[in-house]
């Protein structure tokens, strides 16, 4: 086991700079998750840690050694593929066992060591079999089986999810997920799924365009983004986003919509000291923010608003729910029996003390 | 009610629309055999049946006496040997080169793509062009004919259609595979052979059974470059056509022969032959 230590990392592809001095620090028995749209270099960060890819500049650290320049074989990581990347003409013990004959392990340990991984996963009666011969999910068990049966210093895993249907999909995050509680081994996991990121990982590094636009606990990055991209790429659905324009007044503040009479008034410890009067600003609200207005007067902080529901979208155990403000569309995530049809006017309580506030400019939190 | 009605009809109708494609069928089977089977019949037939009329479709006595004369007295045999030794180790050579420098270029993209087209373009030269020179050079190399000299010119030849085969099937293969090889421990030289190699056996087992034929069946070059000792099959031929006229039956026993290794060879790959060993290998 071992931490991965990532120095101004640099790579080139024809004329592309997919990763952009990156720095990167996963202490061991991590598992950190590089999340970001395609093309943000996640998965050449990662093809660059196995080693299949070379560094243009900077340095990869692989516990005390730095592995510039050594042998994907030499690095002792195991990797599982997007698109599984079993040997199509080996059967699934020859592509579990492949590692360990090309270190020429003795035939017993070898045998050993399979049955134990294929046990772990419960795919021991499908050790004869071929892997065109094995559903997407057996597939991807085997794919998973491949990487730990040689105990790896670090695992590294590249979408390895996305080709399976969403109900499997659930399934083996939570495998996933217990395969790391289980073995504790760093693991390095890439996904454009927010979702996974967010439900698999001890940190999120969210990425895009080669660098890294912020790292830390899932729920930080959730609840405290530093930018508008990090509040809108997390979380589904999707942040709502206001654009306004403050108006102070003594201590406070709120913000003011053109051409409307609504205002939000921005609670104590919100009406932050780099809100100038006057300044243009978004506000980032998540639709669990705002909620149907139940009693006399909300609790300070929390505005009240009444609306018409333009849109309702039900999910059974919640109904999400489009109404405007200020002649901003705006989802609500609501309780199922909230609303009975669009058209219908409910309070609506706006949590401002939740809310994210942006400057439109730099799209940085402000 | 009505579709009751229709369906007598419409079967009728199924059955008149495939006649054309049973004739087309037929037809060009005919069009392919009759004249293997005229020749593998001639060559066990009398003298006096070979042109009579109307012509015999089985002699009545048939003989093996163009096959001996063929094969011994023509010398039919060594040309024989000669060609299987020049063909297989031309083939073996070009199928280890042509994979090497296919994967090479499919993989590292060595040469970025003149290089490819710079062995491909080693067929627009003519023969001709080329045959002088190698003679000149064959005999002061003492490599005139010589199985070895023979292999050389065969091999380089036949470079070009073997690595734009594999070239072909090598860059259709998943990179993710050899990646994941990489990974698992395997050297380089450990993932071409024991994970590209075996997945682009269709591919190599094509190019090899066309290199074999081409070679098989090269008349120039052999007819240039060999003489007494080294001369391979199809340059027996020449002896057949001679000033007591044609001989048909040797001939047609001689074709009949050498039509042998092609036949055992196209079956024993058949199974190769046949793709889709990677499906089932990555998404579903």
């Amino acid at each position: 086991m071992a931490g991965v230590r990532i120095s101004g990392l640099h790579k080139r592809f024809a004329g592309v700079h997919a990763v952009r001095g990156i720095d990167l620090d996963i202490p061991d028995g991590e598992f950190t998750v590089l999340v970001g749209p395609s093309g943000c270099g996640k998965s050449t960060l990662l093809r660059t840690i196995a080693g299949l890819e070379d560094a243009d500049a900077g340095t990869v650290a692989i516990g005390d050694e730095i592995v510039n320049g050594v042998r994907p074989r030499d690095r002792d990581v195991a990797m599982v593929f997007q698109d599984y990347a079993l040997y199509p003409h080996m059967t699934v013990f020859g592509n579990i066992s492949l590692s360990l004959r090309a270190r020429g392990r003795p035939k017993a340990e070898i045998e050993t060591r399979v049955a134990r991984v294929a046990d772990l996963l419960g795919i021991v009666n499908l050790l004869g079999r071929y892997p065109r011969q094995l559903s997407g999910g057996q597939r991807q068990r085997v794919a998973i089986g491949r990487a730990i049966v040689r105990n790896p210093r670090v695992f590294l895993f590249d979408e390895p999810l996305s080709n399976l249907d969403a109900q499997l999909r659930d399934e083996m995050r939570g495998e996933i997920k217990r395969l790391h509680q289980d073995i504790s081994t760093t693991m390095i996991y890439v996904t454009h799924d927010q979702i996974e990121a967010m439900t698999l990982a001890d940190r999120i590094v969210l990425m895009r365009e080669g660098w890294i636009e912020q790292q830390g606990a899932p729920l930080d990055l959730y609840e405290q983004p530093a930018t508008m991209f990090v509040a809108g790429f997390l979380g589904s659905p999707q942040m709502n986003f206001l654009r306004g324009r403050i108006v102070r007044s003594g201590e406070g503040a709120a913000v003011r919509f053109d051409g409307e009479d609504t205002s939000l008034v921005l609670p104590p410890g919100r009406e932050r000291k780099g809100l100038s009067d006057g300044a243009e600003v978004i506000v980032g609200l998540r639709p669990e923010h705002a909620r149907r207005g139940v009693g006399v007067e909300p609790v300070p902080g929390v505005v009240r608003t009444e609306a018409a529901i333009e849109l309702l979208q039900p999910t059974g155990s919640r109904s999400y729910a489009t109404f405007r403000l200020a002649g901003q569309p705006v989802l609500a995530e609501l309780q199922a029996h909230d609303v009975s049809r669009p058209g219908e006017r409910i309070p609506i309580d706006l949590d401002l003390r939740r809310a994210a506030i942006f400057d439109p400019q730099s799209g940085k939190a402000l | 009610m009505a579709d009751a009605a229709t369906r007598p009809l419409r079967i009728r109708s199924r059955a008149t629309a495939e006649l054309p494609r049973i004739l087309c069928i037929a037809g060009f089977v005919i069009f392919v055999l009759v004249p293997l089977y005229w020749m593998v019949v001639t060559s066990i037939k009398p003298t006096s049946d070979y042109l009579a009329l109307p012509p015999v479709w089985f002699p009545a006595e048939p003989t093996i006496v163009h096959y001996t004369a063929a094969l011994f007295s023509y010398r039919g045999l060594d040309g024989l040997t000669n060609s299987i030794i020049i063909a297989s180790a031309s083939t073996v050579l070009s199928t280890v080169f042509g994979t090497l420098m296919a994967y090479s270029m499919a993989r590292f993209n060595t040469g970025s793509g003149h290089l490819a087209f710079w062995v491909l373009s080693q067929r627009f030269l003519p023969p001709v062009a080329t045959a002088l020179p190698l003679f000149l050079m064959f005999r002061s190399w003492h490599l005139y004919d010589t199985h070895v000299g023979l292999i050389i010119v065969y091999t380089v030849m036949t470079l070009p259609l073997s690595v734009w085969m594999m070239y072909a099937y090598f860059r259709q293969l998943p990179r993710s595979l050899e990646d994941a090889a990489l990974v698992d421990g395997l050297s380089r030289w450990q993932a071409l052979w024991m994970v590209a190699v075996p997945l682009a056996a269709p591919g190599i087992v094509a190019a090899a059974v066309f290199v074999f034929v081409a070679v098989w069946t090269e008349f120039f070059f052999a007819l240039v470059l060999t003489s007494r000792y080294a001369f391979t099959l199809p340059t027996v031929f020449r002896a057949f056509l001679g000033f007591q006229g044609a001989q048909y039956g040797e001939a047609c026993a001689l074709a009949t022969t050498s039509l042998v290794p092609s036949i055992v060879l196209g079956i024993l790959v058949q199974r190769h032959l046949v793709r889709g060993l990677t499906l089932g290998a990555l998404r579903g």
